[in-house]
Protein backbone atom coordinates (compact mmCIF):
# COMPACT_ATOMS: atom_id res chain seq x y z
CA UNK A 1 0.00 0.00 0.00
CA UNK A 2 0.76 4.17 -0.35
CA UNK A 3 1.27 5.80 2.57
CA UNK A 4 -0.94 9.12 2.58
CA UNK A 5 0.76 12.07 1.47
CA UNK A 6 -0.02 15.28 3.01
CA UNK A 7 0.50 19.11 2.13
CA UNK A 8 3.79 20.89 3.75
CA UNK A 9 1.49 23.20 5.45
CA UNK A 10 0.90 20.50 7.67
CA UNK A 11 4.26 19.59 8.46
CA UNK A 12 5.76 22.16 11.24
CA UNK A 13 2.42 21.90 13.45
CA UNK A 14 2.69 18.02 13.51
CA UNK A 15 6.21 18.17 14.49
CA UNK A 16 5.10 20.65 17.41
CA UNK A 17 2.51 18.37 17.85
CA UNK A 18 4.30 15.10 18.38
CA UNK A 19 7.36 16.42 19.73
CA UNK A 20 5.18 17.34 22.53
CA UNK A 21 3.16 14.07 22.90
CA UNK A 22 6.49 12.41 22.97
CA UNK A 23 8.20 14.86 25.78
CA UNK A 24 5.15 14.20 27.52
CA UNK A 25 4.61 10.31 27.64
CA UNK A 26 9.14 10.55 28.23
CA UNK A 27 8.24 12.68 31.30
CA UNK A 28 5.60 10.83 32.34
CA UNK A 29 7.63 7.46 32.21
CA UNK A 30 10.36 8.88 34.20
CA UNK A 31 7.76 10.51 36.34
CA UNK A 32 6.27 6.95 37.37
CA UNK A 33 9.92 5.15 37.10
CA UNK A 34 10.69 7.64 39.85
CA UNK A 35 7.82 7.51 42.33
CA UNK A 36 7.38 3.74 42.13
CA UNK A 37 10.65 3.43 43.42
CA UNK A 38 10.16 5.64 46.19
CA UNK A 39 7.20 3.38 47.51
CA UNK A 40 10.03 1.01 48.13
CA UNK A 41 10.95 3.23 50.75
CA UNK A 42 14.63 2.93 50.38
CA UNK A 43 17.65 5.62 50.85
CA UNK A 44 16.50 8.44 48.90
CA UNK A 45 13.20 7.92 48.84
CA UNK A 46 12.31 11.78 49.16
CA UNK A 47 15.20 12.78 46.94
CA UNK A 48 13.10 10.66 44.37
CA UNK A 49 9.27 12.21 45.43
CA UNK A 50 10.90 15.89 45.08
CA UNK A 51 12.21 14.80 41.62
CA UNK A 52 9.08 13.39 40.33
CA UNK A 53 7.05 16.46 41.83
CA UNK A 54 9.21 18.37 39.32
CA UNK A 55 8.97 16.00 36.49
CA UNK A 56 5.07 16.60 36.67
CA UNK A 57 5.07 20.62 36.67
CA UNK A 58 8.31 21.68 34.60
CA UNK A 59 8.42 18.28 32.02
CA UNK A 60 4.61 16.40 32.24
CA UNK A 61 2.51 19.97 31.71
CA UNK A 62 5.03 22.24 29.76
CA UNK A 63 5.23 19.24 27.34
CA UNK A 64 0.92 18.95 27.41
CA UNK A 65 1.01 22.48 26.73
CA UNK A 66 2.96 21.85 23.62
CA UNK A 67 1.42 19.17 22.66
CA UNK A 68 -1.98 20.55 22.84
CA UNK A 69 -1.28 23.67 20.81
CA UNK A 70 0.52 21.44 18.13
CA UNK A 71 -2.91 19.45 18.44
CA UNK A 72 -5.04 22.83 17.61
CA UNK A 73 -2.85 24.21 15.22
CA UNK A 74 -2.98 20.45 13.15
CA UNK A 75 -6.92 20.53 13.28
CA UNK A 76 -7.00 23.99 12.25
CA UNK A 77 -4.65 23.43 9.04
CA UNK A 78 -6.44 20.12 8.12
CA UNK A 79 -10.24 20.67 8.63
CA UNK A 80 -10.67 16.94 9.06
CA UNK A 81 -14.03 17.55 10.77
CA UNK A 82 -14.99 15.22 13.97
CA UNK A 83 -13.95 11.82 13.56
CA UNK A 84 -13.69 8.90 15.51
CA UNK A 85 -9.78 9.73 16.19
CA UNK A 86 -10.03 13.06 17.03
CA UNK A 87 -12.18 12.48 19.74
CA UNK A 88 -10.67 9.90 21.10
CA UNK A 89 -7.42 12.53 20.91
CA UNK A 90 -9.34 15.31 23.00
CA UNK A 91 -11.27 12.99 25.36
CA UNK A 92 -7.56 11.25 26.45
CA UNK A 93 -5.96 15.10 26.46
CA UNK A 94 -8.98 16.56 28.48
CA UNK A 95 -9.20 13.76 30.81
CA UNK A 96 -5.40 13.67 30.64
CA UNK A 97 -4.92 17.26 31.67
CA UNK A 98 -7.26 17.01 34.86
CA UNK A 99 -5.29 13.68 36.25
CA UNK A 100 -1.91 15.33 35.91
CA UNK A 101 -2.96 18.73 37.71
CA UNK A 102 -4.56 16.14 40.42
CA UNK A 103 -1.39 13.78 40.49
CA UNK A 104 1.05 17.31 40.12
CA UNK A 105 -0.79 18.54 43.63
CA UNK A 106 -0.38 15.17 44.75
CA UNK A 107 3.44 14.96 44.44
CA UNK A 108 4.10 18.25 45.97
CA UNK A 109 2.32 17.58 48.99
CA UNK A 110 4.01 13.89 49.10
CA UNK A 111 7.19 15.75 48.26
CA UNK A 112 6.46 18.00 51.52
CA UNK A 113 6.79 15.04 53.80
CA UNK A 114 9.57 13.13 55.07
CA UNK A 115 10.07 9.52 54.43
CA UNK A 116 8.25 8.46 57.42
CA UNK A 117 4.79 9.76 56.42
CA UNK A 118 2.09 7.69 55.01
CA UNK A 119 2.52 6.35 51.59
CA UNK A 120 -1.08 6.82 50.04
CA UNK A 121 0.15 10.33 47.67
CA UNK A 122 2.95 8.45 46.66
CA UNK A 123 0.69 5.42 45.77
CA UNK A 124 -1.74 7.94 43.83
CA UNK A 125 1.01 9.89 41.37
CA UNK A 126 2.20 6.15 40.94
CA UNK A 127 -1.68 5.25 39.75
CA UNK A 128 -2.19 8.39 37.89
CA UNK A 129 0.59 7.87 35.95
CA UNK A 130 -0.07 4.49 35.02
CA UNK A 131 -3.68 5.58 33.80
CA UNK A 132 -2.05 8.57 32.25
CA UNK A 133 0.34 6.56 30.41
CA UNK A 134 -2.44 3.64 29.35
CA UNK A 135 -4.79 6.38 28.04
CA UNK A 136 -1.64 8.10 25.62
CA UNK A 137 -1.15 4.52 24.33
CA UNK A 138 -4.89 4.53 23.51
CA UNK A 139 -3.78 7.98 21.78
CA UNK A 140 -1.28 6.76 19.70
CA UNK A 141 -3.36 3.98 18.34
CA UNK A 142 -6.00 6.14 17.37
CA UNK A 143 -3.85 8.70 15.79
CA UNK A 144 -1.88 6.36 13.69
CA UNK A 145 -5.07 4.25 13.07
CA UNK A 146 -7.72 7.01 12.62
CA UNK A 147 -10.55 4.57 13.15
CA UNK A 148 -13.54 6.35 11.55
CA UNK B 1 -6.46 -2.65 11.06
CA UNK B 2 -4.58 -3.25 8.01
CA UNK B 3 -0.97 -4.58 8.37
CA UNK B 4 0.45 -0.66 7.28
CA UNK B 5 -1.88 0.33 10.16
CA UNK B 6 -0.30 -1.74 12.75
CA UNK B 7 2.97 -1.10 11.59
CA UNK B 8 2.69 2.80 11.40
CA UNK B 9 1.44 2.29 15.56
CA UNK B 10 3.93 0.16 16.95
CA UNK B 11 6.55 1.89 15.01
CA UNK B 12 5.20 5.16 16.10
CA UNK B 13 5.36 3.77 19.95
CA UNK B 14 8.85 2.14 19.72
CA UNK B 15 9.51 5.94 18.49
CA UNK B 16 7.51 7.49 22.03
CA UNK B 17 10.08 4.76 23.48
CA UNK B 18 13.55 6.05 22.31
CA UNK B 19 12.09 9.76 23.56
CA UNK B 20 11.30 8.54 27.19
CA UNK B 21 14.74 6.93 26.94
CA UNK B 22 16.07 10.49 26.24
CA UNK B 23 14.21 11.74 28.73
CA UNK B 24 15.19 9.43 31.55
CA UNK B 25 18.84 9.77 30.41
CA UNK B 26 18.61 13.80 30.27
CA UNK B 27 17.16 13.78 33.60
CA UNK B 28 20.30 11.38 34.71
CA UNK B 29 22.86 14.00 33.39
CA UNK B 30 20.93 17.27 33.66
CA UNK B 31 18.67 17.12 36.85
CA UNK B 32 20.80 16.15 39.66
CA UNK B 33 19.73 14.00 42.37
CA UNK B 34 22.96 11.97 42.38
CA UNK B 35 23.68 8.44 42.36
CA UNK B 36 19.71 7.52 44.08
CA UNK B 37 18.44 8.69 40.46
CA UNK B 38 21.14 7.55 38.48
CA UNK B 39 20.51 3.95 40.16
CA UNK B 40 16.76 4.55 39.81
CA UNK B 41 16.67 5.27 35.91
CA UNK B 42 19.80 3.15 34.72
CA UNK B 43 17.85 0.39 33.73
CA UNK B 44 14.66 2.02 32.25
CA UNK B 45 16.51 4.23 30.51
CA UNK B 46 18.39 1.35 28.36
CA UNK B 47 15.14 -0.55 28.18
CA UNK B 48 13.82 2.41 26.88
CA UNK B 49 16.35 3.49 24.73
CA UNK B 50 17.22 -0.19 23.33
CA UNK B 51 13.66 -1.25 22.86
CA UNK B 52 12.44 2.11 20.99
CA UNK B 53 15.83 2.37 18.88
CA UNK B 54 15.03 -1.46 17.55
CA UNK B 55 12.01 -0.77 17.15
CA UNK B 56 12.50 2.18 15.35
CA UNK B 57 14.57 0.71 12.81
CA UNK B 58 13.02 -2.41 12.43
CA UNK B 59 9.51 -1.13 11.85
CA UNK B 60 10.94 1.75 9.97
CA UNK B 61 12.71 -0.27 7.02
CA UNK B 62 9.58 -2.64 6.82
CA UNK B 63 7.13 0.50 6.61
CA UNK B 64 9.48 1.53 4.03
CA UNK B 65 9.50 -1.77 2.05
CA UNK B 66 6.02 -1.55 2.39
CA UNK B 67 4.85 1.85 1.48
CA UNK B 68 7.93 3.67 0.51
CA UNK B 69 11.59 2.94 -1.21
CA UNK B 70 14.53 1.62 1.87
CA UNK B 71 16.82 4.54 -1.01
CA UNK B 72 14.93 7.34 -0.46
CA UNK B 73 16.61 10.38 0.80
CA UNK B 74 14.78 10.93 3.97
CA UNK B 75 14.56 7.11 4.49
CA UNK B 76 18.75 7.23 4.47
CA UNK B 77 18.98 10.45 6.39
CA UNK B 78 16.72 8.59 9.41
CA UNK B 79 19.17 5.58 8.77
CA UNK B 80 22.31 8.05 9.37
CA UNK B 81 20.47 10.06 12.48
CA UNK B 82 19.63 6.35 13.98
CA UNK B 83 23.42 5.47 13.92
CA UNK B 84 24.80 8.64 15.44
CA UNK B 85 22.25 8.43 17.92
CA UNK B 86 23.49 5.22 19.00
CA UNK B 87 26.66 5.90 18.66
CA UNK B 88 26.38 8.69 21.18
CA UNK B 89 23.56 6.49 22.99
CA UNK B 90 25.60 3.48 23.70
CA UNK B 91 28.56 4.72 25.76
CA UNK B 92 26.55 6.75 27.71
CA UNK B 93 24.01 4.06 28.85
CA UNK B 94 26.93 2.08 29.46
CA UNK B 95 28.60 5.45 31.65
CA UNK B 96 25.35 5.24 33.63
CA UNK B 97 25.20 2.08 34.49
CA UNK B 98 28.77 1.60 35.56
CA UNK B 99 29.49 2.20 39.50
CA UNK B 100 31.98 4.40 38.67
CA UNK B 101 31.85 7.97 39.07
CA UNK B 102 29.79 9.88 36.18
CA UNK B 103 31.84 12.23 33.84
CA UNK B 104 29.14 14.82 33.72
CA UNK B 105 30.90 16.61 31.38
CA UNK B 106 31.25 13.90 28.44
CA UNK B 107 28.02 12.19 29.61
CA UNK B 108 26.01 16.02 28.62
CA UNK B 109 28.02 15.60 25.26
CA UNK B 110 26.69 12.56 23.91
CA UNK B 111 23.41 13.43 25.42
CA UNK B 112 23.31 16.55 23.30
CA UNK B 113 24.31 14.57 20.50
CA UNK B 114 21.54 11.74 21.10
CA UNK B 115 19.01 14.30 22.04
CA UNK B 116 19.63 16.37 18.76
CA UNK B 117 19.80 13.19 16.40
CA UNK B 118 16.93 11.95 18.03
CA UNK B 119 15.41 15.79 17.27
CA UNK B 120 16.32 15.69 13.78
CA UNK B 121 15.02 11.93 13.46
CA UNK B 122 11.06 13.40 14.08
CA UNK B 123 11.69 16.24 12.23
CA UNK B 124 12.85 14.03 8.77
CA UNK B 125 9.84 11.73 9.87
CA UNK B 126 7.09 14.06 9.13
CA UNK B 127 8.58 16.66 6.70
CA UNK B 128 10.19 13.12 4.67
CA UNK B 129 12.76 15.96 2.34
CA UNK B 130 13.03 14.37 -0.87
CA UNK B 131 9.85 12.07 -0.87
Amino acid sequence: MLAAVRPDAWNLPLVVHVAGAMLLVGALVVVLVLTAAALRRGDGAAVLVRLGFRGLLLGVLPAYLVMRVGAEWVASEEGVGDPAWIGIGYGVADGGLLLTIVATVAAWRASRRDDAGPGGLRRAVVGLSAVLLVGYVVAVWAMTAKPT
Amino acid sequence: MSLYEWLLFLHVLAAFALVGGVVAYGVVVLAGGGDVVRRTLAVPALALWNAGGVGVLVLGIWLAIDAYEVWDAWILAAIVLWFIASAAGGPLSRDVREDKALDLGAARVRFAVMALATALLLVDMIFKPGA
